[in-house]
């Protein structure tokens, strides 16, 4: 053997190791983050009885009581959950695209005070805001209204949209809007036909995250909803009593609340890896 | 350039104030207090069992059937949830629930306040087949106000001594009928073996109605008080201090590890997987370990809370159902609250779930019926009797200045409560000692005044 192959040999052996390094650790920090969503779907199948014990039991006659309760109860909790995500979600997009058009592509006048407004809105607790916004929805006859979480939803999310989709449409090469231009594309055009689908593995990652928020979101719904707009997260915690158990329910209730997300972003998962590394080329 | 942003602008204006304008146009209907008997009921409940798995089924499979005009919609709540829904909607007269679950506690705040609908003359006085005579009498003073009746009680429950028969055989040990604590002591001090069976199970979570409400039973049969009668704080008096002292030491010498963590559904767990020789808690979980452990269930004895210079120690709580004044449809609202405590309620729940699985502390009649006796003789009795044994008008040695076994009926004790049994679990967790915790608790009492306490 020659001397350079001498030497690259530890070289490679050390790149290897690296590499097998980096994999146990994303191996172990991945099972470290999945086993508890793991146990979570093993107690949901377990009688209440054997949910919680120690040492846990890993072997027990598997029950789908739990969920025949589940299904028998959230019905309309599902139902008002989808409508308000969806509809929030595409309220957001809706708004979210011109508005980040007009703080990236053509810069209006202040646009970076109008940036810097839109993501001051978040900097406010909502819980700050919660008494006002149940007194103006009450005196609107909006409490408990499928339309009150629509609208605030979408301006829960709206901020965060516009952030994302504006370092998007950043990316967009200016040569390519100026050729569009140039071959007498309107505003609409230039838009629709040049913008969005270079962008749109970002606009599936915003619409996700948006999804995502928009489905969890327990404070204004436990607030500002009774039963005509109570949401999923509510049906979950409506499953934990003061006084009977209830770990097996609510693992249950859990889980089934949790599959739309996952189909979702199981669906999106490609536009979203490419969506979500696409501002970080910069 | 800038004309189609400044269009654009504009345009998003318009739908910024049309949006607004439209909903409100789409959902503003008539809203003027009606006695209708059809109609929507929405009920705000407590996610207890016995009310998502008996009251919420068999009002879609009975009730609507019996009343088809009438539709009722559950809002099922945690207890804190459903003590915040509740206030903000009556507070506000925003009117979304057309009845609420409350206790003994809201319910004369509520009534005093005008919040609440006088079920007496109101709806009883017209309705002869309701017995309110047959609710037990405790319960029915303790949901009342200047005499009137402001919420019917749905379950209710005292607290009582669960012990293991096997395990006292086993150490040739007995339980009386009517234990002191310094005998329970003596007893968890022999069957204590750490790291397999606490000698004895107690609440130690932080909680008005978790530690504090075991404590207080304690506390009061050492003969000590929150207030004396001028309303000046008591927390720091040596009977105050000696039962606190006690029930710490009872919890941290043979009590279940992690005490501070625990309050019914924790010892609920243990003492149904046979980690407990004894356990103080409601007299309802008799029903819950009926129910979820049986085999441990034919091993349990009852025993009445336990004393120490009182007669009778055991807390008073019902969940009841009351109607928020100036709702709709009074009419319907008053048919579910009699339906579901009534007596023939309790033959429906029997006849689909059994008879022990009956709710039970709320009418007389159930502990006169021969099946229920045999279906729940073991722990029938002492339910009704510890019940009975409740005065919450004088829970302590003393005469003190305010109502309530396991809590002080003013509105600050929500926050009061809590500061104190989070000082207490603080002791129980040994983060301080029980004399710095009950200084700093006196000190919360103390900000407030006599004339804020006494509400003149």
């Amino acid at each position: 053997m020659s001397a350079p192959a001498l030497r690259r040999g530890p070289r490679r052996l050390r790149e290897l190791s690296v590499r097998v390094g980096w994999g146990v650790i994303a191996w172990v920090v991945g099972i470290a983050f999945f086993l508890p969503v793991l146990w979570m779907v093993i107690t949901a199948f377990k009688p209440e009885s054997a949910a919680e014990t120690w040492p846990p039991k890993f072997i027990f006659t598997p029950t789908l009581s739990e969920f025949h309760l589940v299904f028998s109860g959230m019905g309309p909790f599902l139902t008002h959950s989808v409508v308000a995500t969806v509809g929030s979600t595409i309220l957001v997009l809706l708004l979210a695209i011109p508005a980040a058009y007009a703080l990236s592509v053509y810069p209006v006048k202040h646009w970076r005070d109008g940036l810097f407004f839109f993501i001051s809105t978040k900097m406010l607790p909502i819980v700050a805001a919660i008494g006002p916004l149940y007194v103006i929805a009450l005196h609107l006859h909006l409490l408990d209204s499928i339309w009150l979480l629509i609208v605030l939803y979408t301006a829960m999310n709206l901020p965060l949209a516009i952030w994302m989709i504006r370092s998007f449409m950043l990316e967009v090469p200016s040569e390519l809007l100026e050729a569009a231009r140039l071959d007498g594309a309107g505003r609409i055009r230039e838009i629709g036909g040049v913008i969005l689908p270079i962008i749109s593995p970002g606009l599936v990652s915003t619409a996700l995250i948006c999804v995502i928020f928009a489905w969890n979101e327990l404070f204004l719904a436990l607030n500002l909803t009774v039963t005509n707009a109570a949401t999923m997260p509510m049906f979950l915690i409506s499953s934990v009593p003061q006084e009977g158990l209830y770990i097996a329910h609510l693992s249950a209730a859990a889980t089934v609340a949790s599959v739309p997300v996952i189909i979702v972003g199981w669906i999106a998962q490609r536009s979203l890896v490419r969506g979500l590394s696409m501002g970080a080329i910069k | 350039m800038r004309s189609s942003p400044v269009k654009l602008r504009v345009l998003a204006a318009a739908v910024c104030v049309a949006a607004p304008l439209a909903l409100t146009a789409c959902s503003s209907g008539g809203k003027t207090s009606t006695s209708s008997s059809t109609g929507t009921v929405t009920v705000a409940v407590v996610s207890n069992p016995l009310i998502t798995g008996q009251m919420v089924p068999l009002t879609a499979s009975v009730f609507e059937k019996k009343y088809p005009g009438i539709k009722v919609k559950f809002a099922t709540y945690t207890e804190g949830d459903l003590r915040a829904a509740i206030e903000k909607d009556v507070s506000t007269h925003s009117n979304a629930f057309n009845v609420i679950m409350i206790g003994p506690y809201e319910t004369p705040l509520f009534a005093k306040n005008g919040w609440l609908d006088n079920l007496s003359t109101q709806f009883i006085a017209k309705d002869p087949s309701y017995d309110a005579g047959d609710l037990l009498p405790p319960i029915a003073k303790a949901l009342s106000y200047q005499s009137g009746l402001y919420a019917v009680p749905f379950y209710g429950e005292s607290s009582m001594l669960y012990y293991r028969k096997d395990l006292f055989t086993k150490a040739g040990l007995t339980m009386p009928a009517h234990p002191t604590w310094t005998q329970v002591q003596s007893l968890a001090a022999k069957l204590n073996q750490p790291g397999k069976v606490a000698g004895v199970c107690l609440r130690g979570l932080a909680g008005w109605g978790d530690n504090m409400a075991s404590l207080d039973t304690v506390v009061n049969t050492f003969g000590g008080e929150w207030f004396n009668q001028q309303w000046q704080p008591q927390l720091t008096s040596p009977a105050f201090e000696k039962a606190t002292n006690f029930y710490v030491n009872l919890i941290r010498k043979y009590g279940e590890s992690g005490a501070s963590n625990d309050s019914f559904n924790q010892l609920l767990t243990l003492y149904g997987q046979g980690k407990c020789a004894m356990w103080y808690d409601a007299t309802v979980a008799a029903t819950s370990i009926a129910t979820t452990y049986p085999s441990i269930a034919a091993k349990t004895g009852y025993a009445l809370a336990p004393t120490d210079v009182t007669k009778s120690s055991g807390w008073l709580w019902s969940w009841a159902l009351g109607i928020p004044q100036g709702t709709d449809n009074q009419g319907a609202a008053w048919k579910f609250v009699s339906w579901a405590t009534s007596k023939s309620y309790d033959q429906l729940v029997a006849s689909k779930y059994g008879w022990a699985a009956v709710p039970p502390g709320s009418r007389t009649s159930l502990y006169n019926t021969p099946q229920y006796q045999a279906a729940a003789k073991a722990f029938a009795g002492i339910t009704l009797s510890s019940i009975d044994s409740t005065d919450p008008d004088h829970p302590t040695v003393n005469p003190v200045p305010y109502v309530g076994v396991q809590y002080v009926d003013i509105p600050q004790f929500e926050i009061l409560g809590v500061q104190v049994g989070q000082q207490i679990a603080g002791a129980i967790a040994g983060t301080e000692t029980v004399s710095q915790a009950l200084k700093n608790s006196q000190a919360d009492a103390a900000a407030y005044t006599p004339a804020e306490l006494s509400g003149s």
